[in-house]
Order: C-alpha cells, then sequence, then structure tokens
C-alpha cells in the first residue's frame, strides 16, 4: 500500500484502457491490470480465491487509486465478509464509513418467491445504481452472480436479464469484476462466461505430493497480451500474491562492487576480491563438508563490515548454528545481538513452496539484509517436485538480485552430481564445490570454483581446513606422487624438507672431498715441477760443458791449420765431420 | 413466534386487513399489469379486508435495498405473518392464489 503506487502511470500503449489491480503481480501478468469499464469473469471451485481476489480488487482500486467500488454479495452476509478480511488487513467497515464503499448483500431464497409471468431485474439494476452512485463508484464486484440461477425458475429471463445487465455495467463504465463456480467441465456451471467475453482468469486450487499450491491463469483477455501460463498465487498476510516468473526479467542492475567472502584465499582464488555484490552463490557438497561452516563465515565477514545478514536455515537451530560455529571460532551471537544478523529456522515442509517463498520475500523486506543465506536449498526438494522447486528459486534469485541482495545457497549432494544442482547451476553466478577425498585412512575437504561468472577465477583445487580460527584454504600437494591432502600432504611436505637437508650434506662432503683432491694434485705438481726443473738445470748445464769443449776443439783445428799452412775453406765451422 | 402464530390465526379470524405491497419501476407496462391483476385478485378473494401499497423504485430507490428487492414486479405479503413475495406481472392468478395463499 505505498503511497507511490498510485502514481505509477497506467500503460498507455495504445490498447485497451486498464485498471491496476493492485494485487501483487497479477498486474504484471496482465499487462496493466483487468479492462477498464468492462467486466472481467474470475472463476474456480469453491475455496480457490475468487472472492478474496474480486475484494482485494476492490479495496486496493480505493486505497492504492482512489477508485470507489460496490461489492454485491449474493453469498455471505456482510458480517462474514467484513471478519473475512480483516485478516488480511481490509478494513471495509472504515473504508464503508468514508464513503469510499457500499456493501450490498442480496438475500436469495431458494423456490421462493414464485413467479406468475413477465418480470425484470429492474430492482437489482435500481439497487446497483443507487450503490454506485452513493459513493460514485468506479469498480463493482458481484460475487457470485449465479447463485441467482437457483433462485428463479424461469431461465430464459434471466438469461436475457443477465445480457442486459452486463450491457448496462458496460454503459456506465465502470470495471467490473464477477466471479463464478466451476461447472462439471465447464468454466462456470451456468455458463457465465458467454455474458462476460473481455477477460476471463481461472483460478485453481491443486494438491500435488501433499502439498497444496493455488494457480491463476488468464484464460482470455480481448485486445490486450497477457501471460498465458498458470502462475501459482498466494493468499498471505498482506493480500494476495502472484508470483509469475517472469514479473522482473533480466532487468537487474549489476554491481562491480566485491564482497570478501571471509577466508583470504578464497578472495585470491576469486581474482583477488570475492564475490560480486548482488551475485547469487551456490555452495555444494556432500554431507559433513563444510557448507554451513562457509555460510556462517560469509556471514561473520558481513557483520564485521557493519552490514546485515540474514540465515535461513532448514536444519538447525539458532542455538544449534551459534553453539556449532563458535567451536570452530566463527562467534555469531554478538552480531545478532547488535541487530545485524537474523536467523530464520524452519523446516520447509512446514509451508508449501509457494508461502516459503513469500515467506522469505517478506522477511527480506522487512530486514533489509545485504546477505541472504539458505542452508540447504537441497531441502527444499522434500517439499515439491523438482521443476517447481527450481522455478520457485528462480523466482527468489530474481527478487534477491533485483534488490542487490547477495545471496548463498548451500545444496547437500547425494553421491554423484545432484538435481538440484543442475538446476540452480545456471541460476547462479559463483559455484563453489567441496568434496571430500579419501586416502591415507582418512577424509580430506577439498574446495574448488567450479564457476564463476565475470571473474578470472582460480583453477586450482584448494585444501579446505575447519580449525579453531574458521576455515582456511592450503594447497593441496601436486608432484610426482600425485595429489595429496592432509597428513599424507604434511608427510610429503616433511619428506620434501627431509630430502633437501640430506643433499645438502651431501654437497657438503663432494665439496671436501674435491678440496682435498685439490690440495693432492697441487701437492703433486710442485713435485713434479721440482723434478723437472732439476733436470732441466743439469740439461743445460752439460750443453754449456759441449759448446765450450768444441769451441776449444774448433780454435785447436784453426790452429791447427795454421800451422799446416793449409787454406781455411769453412771457418768456424768445425765439429762435424 | 408463538405469540406471533397466535395473532395470526387471531387476525384471520377477525378478518383483519390483509397488507400487500408491490414494488415497481416507473409505469412500465408489466408493472400497469401487475397492479390491475392484484388489485382483481385481491376483490376476488379479500373483498374489503385488504390494503396494497405500491412503491415505485424509480422514486425511493433505496428501498430496493432495504426491502431487498432484485424483480421487478413483486409483491409481498406483509400481514398475515409470515411474509411471503410472488414476482412476475401475476397473470397467472392460481399460481399468485398458491403464492400468497389467499
Amino acid at each position: 500500500m505505498s503511497p507511490n503506487r498510485a502514481a505509477e502511470r497506467e500503460p498507455t500503449t495504445g490498447e485497451l484502457p486498464k485498471a491496476r489491480t493492485g494485487i501483487a503481480g497479477l498486474d504484471e501478468v496482465t499487462g496493466g491490470g483487468l479492462p477498464r469499464g468492462r467486466p472481467t469473469l474470475v472463476c474456480g471451485p469453491a475455496g480457490c480465491g475468487k472472492t478474496l481476489l474480486a475484494m482485494e480488487f476492490l479495496v486496493r482500486g480505493i486505497t492504492e487509486y482512489d477508485e470507489p467500488g460496490v461489492f454485491v454479495a449474493f453469498e455471505e452476509s456482510i458480517d462474514d465478509l467484513r471478519a473475512n478480511v480483516r485478516s488480511m488487513g481490509f478494513d471495509l467497515a472504515q473504508l464503508e464509513a468514508d464513503g469510499k464503499l457500499a456493501v450490498d448483500h442480496v438475500t436469495l431464497v431458494t423456490g421462493e418467491p414464485g413467479e406468475t409471468g413477465d418480470w425484470d431485474l429492474d430492482g437489482l439494476f435500481i439497487r446497483l445504481g443507487a450503490a454506485i452512485n452513493a459513493v460514485g463508484a468506479k469498480r463493482i464486484v458481484i460475487d457470485t452472480i449465479e447463485t441467482m440461477f437457483g433462485a428463479f425458475s424461469n431461465l430464459n429471463t434471466l438469461r436475457s436479464e443477465l445480457t442486459r445487465l452486463f450491457g448496462w455495467l458496460k454503459e456506465q463504465g465502470i470495471t467490473a469484476v464477477v466471479t463464478g463456480e466451476r461447472g462439471d467441465g465447464t468454466l462456470t456451471r451456468h455458463g457465465i462466461e458467454e455474458y462476460v467475453s473481455d477477460c476471463v482468469i481461472v483460478l485453481d486450487h491443486r494438491v500435488t505430493e501433499q502439498m497444496s499450491t493455488r494457480r491463476l491463469r488468464i484464460l482470455k483477455y480481448r485486445g490486450s497480451l497477457h501471460g498465458t501460463n498458470e502462475y501459482p498465487f498466494l493468499i498471505g498476510e498482506a493480500g494476495l500474491s502472484v508470483l509469475p516468473l517472469s514479473s522482473l526479467g533480466l532487468q537487474h542492475p549489476v554491481c562491480s562492487e566485491r564482497m570478501p567472502t571471509g577466508v583470504a584465499r578464497l578472495d585470491a582464488m576469486l581474482s583477488a576480491g570475492g564475490f560480486y555484490k548482488g551475485s547469487a552463490i551456490l555452495v555444494s557438497g556432500t554431507a559433513g563438508t563444510g557448507k554451513s561452516t562457509l555460510a556462517a563465515q560469509f556471514c561473520d565477514a558481513t557483520c564485521q563490515r557493519g552490514e546485515r545478514a540474514m540465515f535461513f536455515s532448514f536444519e538447525e537451530s539458532e542455538a544449534e548454528i551459534v553453539r556449532n560455529m563458535s567451536s570452530v571460532g566463527i562467534h555469531l551471537r554478538q552480531w545478532v545481538d547488535a541487530d545485524l544478523l537474523q536467523f530464520h529456522c524452519f523446516r520447509p515442509s512446514l509451508i508449501g513452496l509457494e508461502a516459503h517463498l513469500f515467506a522469505i520475500q517478506k522477511f527480506v523486506r522487512q530486514f533489509d539484509p545485504s546477505v541472504v543465506i539458505k542452508d540447504p536449498v537441497s531441502d527444499l526438494l522434500r517439499v515439491g517436485a523438482e521443476a517447481d522447486v527450481s522455478a520457485m528459486l528462480t523466482r527468489q534469485v530474481d527478487f534477491l538480485k533485483a534488490r542487490g541482495v547477495t545471496t548463498l545457497f548451500t545444496s547437500l549432494d547425494s553421491d554423484g552430481p545432484s538435481g538440484t544442482d543442475e538446476h540452480i547451476a545456471s541460476l547462479v553466478d559463483t559455484w563453489l564445490r567441496l568434496q571430500t577425498t579419501e586416502g591415507s585412512g582418512e577424509y580430506n575437504r577439498l574446495l574448488r570454483v567450479l564457476k564463476s561468472r565475470g571473474m578470472a577465477h582460480s583453477n586450482q583445487i584448494r585444501e579446505f581446513l575447519v580449525t579453531e580460527r574458521g576455515i582456511e584454504l592450503v594447497d593441496i600437494y601436486v608432484g610426482t606422487e600425485g595429489v595429496l591432502t592432509g597428513s599424507a600432504r604434511q608427510a610429503q611436505e616433511a619428506r620434501e624438507v627431509q630430502d633437501g637437508a640430506a643433499r645438502e650434506e651431501d654437497v657438503e662432503l663432494r665439496r671436501a672431498i674435491l678440496e682435498r683432491r685439490r690440495e693432492a694434485v697441487q701437492a703433486q705438481s710442485a713435485a713434479l715441477w721440482r723434478d723437472f726443473e732439476g733436470e732441466a738445470d743439469l740439461v743445460g748445464r752439460s750443453l754449456s760443458n759441449n759448446s765450450a769443449a768444441m769451441n776449444l776443439r774448433a780454435r785447436q783445428r784453426v790452429e791447427q791449420g795454421r800451422l799446416r799452412r793449409a787454406d781455411s775453406d769453412a771457418p768456424g765451422r768445425g765439429g762435424d765431420e | 413466534m408463538t405469540a406471533l402464530a397466535g395473532r395470526r390465526t387471531l387476525a384471520l379470524q377477525t378478518n383483519e386487513a390483509w397488507r400487500l405491497r408491490l414494488y415497481i419501476a416507473g409505469q412500465s407496462p408489466k408493472s400497469l399489469l401487475a397492479i390491475a391483476n392484484l388489485r382483481s385478485l385481491c376483490e376476488e378473494h379479500l373483498a374489503g379486508r385488504y390494503e396494497i401499497e405500491i412503491v415505485d423504485l424509480l422514486e425511493q430507490p433505496t428501498r430496493a435495498r432495504s426491502d431487498d428487492i432484485l424483480a421487478i414486479p413483486t409483491v409481498v405479503r406483509r400481514f398475515p405473518r409470515p411474509p411471503r413475495r410472488v414476482i412476475g406481472d401475476l397473470s397467472n392468478s392460481e399460481r399468485v392464489r398458491v403464492g400468497m395463499q389467499f
């Protein structure tokens, strides 16, 4: 009932003028409301919410669009009607006192009166006319017009009078809602749809897997585009809500701001920043992989920044979560006390899927958190069929994204890829998968980023440790021995340290040996030099002796020649004959 | 109720006047026919001990709601009790007689 809704422009698409109903979601489905100045038939089985839809159309018309209305009740008494809608916050008596609403209960007694001869419904026309004039009505509801078929025996006259009635309503330019009860194989028991041909809305009430869901469908809307699907709808504390899948479309604003995950190394894996604000995150994993802990740590980090978080738990109570998380160093109690964190813990089977969605929307609107945790969404599968669950989650993600709320779902994988994951996978922006590996007699946790839209995320698998200070991520060992985690990883790391030390010793030893060898070689080579030098000295000395002797002999030969008076042919040549 | 029932028998015995009210909407042929038919029937069965009040809803439109009238014409037997109604132009006098229990 926000005041700005009245200011919303009615569609001026050149087609039919429309009257907004103000009923959440119905205006989207009908492309702007019901045909203005024309009658609309709302039909369905007993208890499907026809009267309530019609009443809300009228009340919202008064409170939000300033269009007074008339309610003509053929079935319920005025007092019953007032009491029934009071629970939704509609105060009919006040609206009547304000002169905005006229309620008229028409008493019909079956079998009486007797009929003799010709009659018409001028009495009803005058009655409606008086009520319309009294409040200046722009809208009228006739609930349920078919009751008249039980009260008159001349049905030919009645049918022609009904035709006249709808013609008269159109002449008045009044937007009318007429309700009708579903018949066997026909829309209404007495074929009211023949008279109201502009717009027909069918309500239904079905039970599948013990869960009842109300559905609404626009069967026909002459001269206007309309959604053709069956839309689930709810009757909640604030009236009806139709939940069209495409109500929001894919128009949500995006934000490039990041939100730290609370685990520094995980932020680093998501290209140094964390999740995108307003994105949807799925944390999936088998039982006991630490999904809830990761979610709690994200909550904790959010609250530390002074932002609000809301935790929906379908498995644990608030007290259990607080206790369990403080054992790993995540203290949530302080945030609850500071009004930064709110828990909503309930079994999803308590209420139907639609009611669940509705409840969550209500809580989110009230608390306005920047982070919403749902732990785990796989529990919702117990509530409805898979297709319904995924449709519900789609609507939820749309709703939360439109509000810029960052959402983290956890999901329990059974062995092998679970159905929920496939359904949610395309919905979420970031998907973290937690796994366990078995080896060396122990289970260890692994985390990897399966996908993360719009960021260069890490392809690495990290080991996920739940410590007394929360979650820590460590590198796993990847080497010749394969992928090692846990104590095997630690052992391998120790072994590597040991191996390194041994190698170092070895090198040291070799260096010493080499050094000693160098010394030996040096000593040896010094000895050799000494021998060599001794020898060289010896040789040099003998050489010089030799040449002195030869010189002496040559001189002697020259001397002898001179003595013999012979010609000297080669002076200095001597000693080589 | 016993008091009322006692009064009714008394009324019938003492020939207290019947009180009938006829609702019409303007001077339509149906309305005029109904007035004429009702008068002649009353003359026939209740000569001298009846009153007919005619309410034209075009003149008093709010009475349609307060008196819970849908069809026109409608004749209501206001006395003797309990009230009884017959609708139509009252052209079938036998059905009117049965309906009104003249």
